[in-house]
């Protein structure tokens, strides 16, 4: 599992998500985990062998370098990126406990044939009632990780810039000691890059937050001054079915959500439910 | 996420270029990005190790290595490269976006939608024209304006692109001037001439395809204002389609991309 690994399961998270979502996934992975696999991992490389201190005491140079990086930057980006991107997974799980519901429910309509369950698993979910909540979540969530993170950065290593030279007095150094860091140009460079493109992410991240809350809020609106008729007269023909399913689903994982007290309300439905192996 | 998975993003892109623009992503795959991976990356692999002044001061030679070489080279080659080829997304976005369009209009079961079915909107290639021709032409703009910089960076860095085998360094804490070796300046300089040689090819290619672009455009308008002032007949919409057909016959191109593993 690497970041290639990452990529194939979030990939499929996309299809899911809203176009700022898309936006906020591709800076991600191409201006920040590849910048960071393709060349900040060279530029601290060697950040401990190339850690010199001017002392030929045993132990200095390790005890000075521990002291000054508790975390290395890379790790620290690492850990971030991941935990950043890993609340899509939250939509990812809703999406397909969403789509077993609509399959489970063709099966009990007795529409299981191959090609309408390939088009549940093909089709794009509205980002709308409990899945609004969790990608509203996910997006906060998201945020929060982005926000603590910079701050943990800016607590251990105030002010983003490395410096060259870096005093030490920890034992067993016996006075104080000048140590030399490795390429601190560039990695002030790299630093101040990462820092920006996370603060990019941050504001796509509050930027599909207002879409989300503004779309929501229009639609009520509209569902306030236009009733809905029912039969979804607006969509195509395909679409009101869709329309239909996903009212059902609604109001399947809204109530009890198992199949028996289904079949318990919709006698109808026993025959065809007798067919279910679930049951 | 590497050159790899860079390699497969653009790939996509191919597909909606001009011939121009599928060479130039040749060009930056395979002499720009190939060779930095398999080539330019050894070389400079050792830059930091074999950096030795004459001295025996500790740290100076970390803050003389420092003081000339504030970015690597190979790093300033992976972000130009990385900045170069993403403004293409933006036209990947784009025709995504007008996928997107068509599928609703064949969803709603628009009589308009000439389309069979939605594998034919997958596979389709969409013309650069109107608001596309304008993201296109952008994202060339942008890949030139990037180009520039980079190269101006190096120049300003590096003064003058060569790789000296010797330096003088003065730098706290050296204790006086101390000279410094470089480790394999000739192949550094030898390397960093090909690749600027290569981001020129790519300017020129850029600059060609954004000319090919307008010339485009004012011709097609300029047939378009044609068309108007007289009366479309039968005979003139025959050499319309014709030459539409040969316009479509010139634009396409083989996908001449060739995959590679990093």
């Amino acid at each position: 599992m690497n970041w290639a690994g990452l990529y194939t399961v979030l990939s499929g998270v996309n299809r899911h998500s809203t176009a700022i979502g898309r936006i906020w996934l591709s800076v991600i992975f191409i201006f920040r985990i590849m910048v960071l696999v393709v060349a900040a991992e060279s530029v601290w490389g060697d950040e401990k062998s190339a850690f010199t201190c001017n002392t030929q005491q045993p132990g200095c140079n390790s005890v000075c370098y521990d002291h000054f990086f508790p975390i290395s930057h890379i790790r620290l980006w690492a850990l971030q990126l991941i935990l950043v991107t890993t609340p899509a997974l939250l939509v990812a799980m809703h999406v397909a406990y969403q789509q077993h519901q609509e399959k489970k429910l063709l099966v009990l309509t007795g529409h299981a044939d191959p090609k309408h369950m390939e088009e549940v698993k093909k089709h794009k979910m509205r980002i709308s009632g409990s899945l609004w909540w969790t990608y509203v979540c996910s997006v906060v969530f998201r945020l929060l990780f982005e926000a603590v993170f910079m701050y943990i950065f800016y607590m251990l290593y105030p002010g983003y810039q490395m410096v060259r030279l870096v005093k030490c007095e920890a034992y067993p150094c016996p006075n104080t000691v000048d140590c030399f860091i490795s390429r601190p140009t560039e990695k002030t460079v790299f630093t101040v890059f990462m820092l920006v493109t996370s603060s990019i992410c941050i504001v796509l991240n509050m930027a599909e937050l207002v879409y989300l809350v503004v779309r929501a809020c229009a639609r009520r609106g509209q569902h306030n001054s236009n009733p809905p008729s029912g039969k979804g007269s607006f969509y195509g023909h395909k679409l009101s079915s869709e329309y239909k399913q996903n009212e059902i689903n609604q109001l399947l994982t809204d109530q009890d959500g198992s199949l028996k007290d289904m079949l318990r309300r919709n006698p109808g439905l026993q025959e065809k439910g007798d067919r279910c192996s679930a049951c | 996420m590497d050159w790899g998975a860079l390699h497969t993003i653009l790939g996509g892109v191919n597909k909606h270029s001009t011939s121009i623009g599928k060479i130039w992503l040749t060009v930056l795959f395979i002499f720009r990005i190939m060779i930095l991976v398999v080539a330019a990356e050894r070389v400079w692999g050792d830059e930091q190790d074999d950096f030795i002044c004459n001295t025996l001061q500790p740290g100076c030679k970390n803050v003389c290595y420092d003081h000339f070489f504030p970015i690597s080279h190979i790093r300033l080659w992976a972000l130009q490269l990385i900045f170069v080829s993403t403004p293409a997304l933006l036209v990947a976005m784009h025709v995504a976006y007008r996928r997107h369009e068509k599928k609703r209009q064949f969803r709603k079961g628009d009589q308009k939608c000439e389309y069979k079915d939605i594998e034919e909107i997958r596979k389709q290639r969409f013309r650069i024209e109107g608001s596309l021709w304008w993201t296109y032409t952008s994202s060339i703009f942008f890949r030139l304006v990037f180009e520039a910089v980079f190269m101006y960076a190096f120049y300003f860095m590096y003064d003058g692109f060569r790789m000296p085998r010797l330096m003088k360094c003065n730098a706290w804490p050296c204790p006086n001037t101390v000279d410094c070796f470089v480790s394999r300046p000739t192949e550094k300089t030898v390397f960093t001439i090909f690749m600027i040689a290569v981001s020129s090819i790519c300017i020129l290619l850029n600059v060609a395809e954004l000319c090919y672009l307008l010339t485009k455009f004012f011709l097609r308008r300029s047939k378009k204002a044609g068309n108007q002032k007289h009366h479309p007949n039968h005979e003139n919409k025959e050499e319309t389609k014709q030459n539409e057909m040969n316009e479509l016959i010139s634009d396409s191109c083989q996908n001449t991309v060739i995959g590679f593993s990093s």
